[in-house]
């Protein structure tokens, strides 16, 4: 096969498929349907050149190919949303903030138990927020904590990175504060001296 | 009494005195005061929300003040018969509670070993207020369904509909039994009944085999180390995974291995 039939071939399977695919089934498939390509890691390198070339060639398409946790799919470019979601006749889903807040929990600081979730947020989680997001394949119940109760332990899914479109949880925004914190923590101590007399202060 | 600089920026003058801005302390009337607290998250978004108000740095908070602050808004909701949820009302006790102790001089023995009083309220106001920017985050990030749509050639090819063969009950169950057999040869090893959850175990069998492309044999579901227990729990789960409608089970003749695999209503993607 030469380069360019590679690259319509993946374009095609990827366009057929009607779901994302994985490197890896890219290749088992073309070694399957083409018997003169063998296993190799010459194939895996060119079908990985053939998807950088169906990049640039989709530059002037209204989509795009982009990879996620599960494999790489074609997708509607962004400014073009609004025609879809119009085109529907549904406005794109929105989520509460106790459903963004209890999921950031959970995608930051996984594994986590409902009540570290409760205790962060400060305020009683609602079952079926959890049940929906577990009915959306976006958390799982990946173990037990041995504590008393053996609370379930929640964690992200790969549904979840896909929805988000990152290809692991290290894509996720970090927790831009983090290395401010331990500076702030040492103010926070010295202060602790300090108190005797900022209570006199306040009672003033 | 209206006059607008030239600007327009003034909104009033008022005994010779120009207001930019509206009085905070207008009367609020009671069903805008519900909305008004159904719009936190709960005692800590509040408490935060009167932090950033004052324009303080929730570092250099004067529990003093905010513990005012907070309480003359839980009265206020308390007299005007608005049904408040009990962390409110825990966060009112602890923030009076940090604020007598505060008030209190410290014993000279005491310094070290006590902690700020203030430091566990706002370890938590910093926790919360940073998952509540990440939250914020996470709602920006592009998602599937509202910036991006999976683009297909037919993104609604019809699925394999080739009826698959039927499973009779008793031969599930004469599937059942020669994985009894087999969990019965490790029974020795079993040293403590763990405690075993069916619904767990469906969550369990579910990831499997939507994880799994291919069918997964019937057999494979099953854990010999758990023993009799853990295969039961096993069976169950599967029973009423089928009952359920989110797992198939099929089988390509008689005595042929039986596979369980995924539903296919609701994944079309």
């Amino acid at each position: 096969m030469t380069e360019a039939q590679l690259a319509d071939a993946v374009e095609a399977m990827l366009l057929g498929s009607g779901e994302p695919v994985t490197m890896d089934r890219l290749r088992r498939a073309v070694m399957d349907a083409d018997a003169e390509e063998s296993e190799s890691e010459d194939l895996l390198k060119r079908i990985r050149q053939a998807i950088e070339d169906l990049k640039q060639a989709s530059d002037r398409r209204p989509f795009e190919l982009r990879e996620t946790a599960v494999g790489f799919r074609y997708v509607t470019r962004a400014e073009f949303a609004p025609f879809i979601s119009s085109l529907k006749g549904q406005q794109p889903p929105s989520y509460s903030r106790a459903t963004l807040e209890t999921l950031a929990v959970i995608a930051w600081k996984q594994p986590v138990t409902r009540g570290e979730i409760e205790q962060i947020r400060g305020v009683r989680l609602n079952s079926s927020i959890l049940r929906a997001l577990a009915d959306r394949d976006w958390i799982r119940v990946t173990g037990h904590r041995e504590t008393p109760g053996r609370p379930a332990l929640y964690a992200t899914t790969r549904s979840f990175l896909d929805y988000f479109g990152l290809k692991s949880l290290d894509e996720l925004p970090s927790a831009d504060d983090l290395v401010t914190d331990a500076v702030q923590e040492g103010l926070l101590e010295k202060r602790v001296s300090t108190r005797g007399e900022e209570a006199v202060a306040e009672s003033v | 009494m209206m006059q607008t600089d030239g600007n327009g920026r003034s909104l009033a003058r008022v005994r010779g005195v120009t207001l930019n801005e509206f009085p905070s302390d207008l009367y609020v009337p009671p069903e805008a005061l519900r909305v008004f607290l159904d719009s936190f998250e709960g005692p800590l978004d509040l408490l935060l929300y009167l932090i950033r108000k004052h324009d303080f740095d929730i570092l250099e908070i004067s529990v003093s003040a905010v513990t005012d602050q907070y309480l003359q808004y839980i009265q206020l909701m308390d007299r005007l018969d608005v049904h408040l949820a009990g962390e409110y009302l825990a966060m009112a006790a602890t923030l009076t509670a940090i604020k007598s102790r505060m008030l209190l001089p410290l014993m000279p023995s005491d310094e070290e070993e006590e902690e700020d009083p203030r430091a566990a309220i706002v370890r938590r106001l910093r926790e919360f207020d940073r998952i509540k920017r990440l939250a914020e985050q996470l709602d920006e990030i592009p998602r599937m369904e509202r910036e991006y749509f999976p683009a297909a050639a037919d993104g609604n090819l019809p699925r394999d509909e080739r009826p698959l063969p039927e499973v009779e009950f008793h031969q599930l169950m004469s599937a059942f039994s020669d994985v009894l057999l087999r969990a019965s040869y490790r029974e020795h090893h079993e040293m403590t009944a763990e405690v075993l959850s069916v619904s767990e175990r469906m969550a369990d069998i579910l990831a499997q085999v939507a994880s799994s492309k291919h069918f997964v044999p019937f057999v494979a579901l099953f854990c010999l180390e758990e023993g009799r227990r853990g295969v039961v729990v096993t069976f169950l789960a599967i029973t009423q995974l089928l009952q359920n409608g989110r797992v198939n089970v099929v089988q390509n003749g008689s005595y042929a291995p039986i596979y369980v695999t995924a539903a296919q209503t609701g994944r079309q993607r």
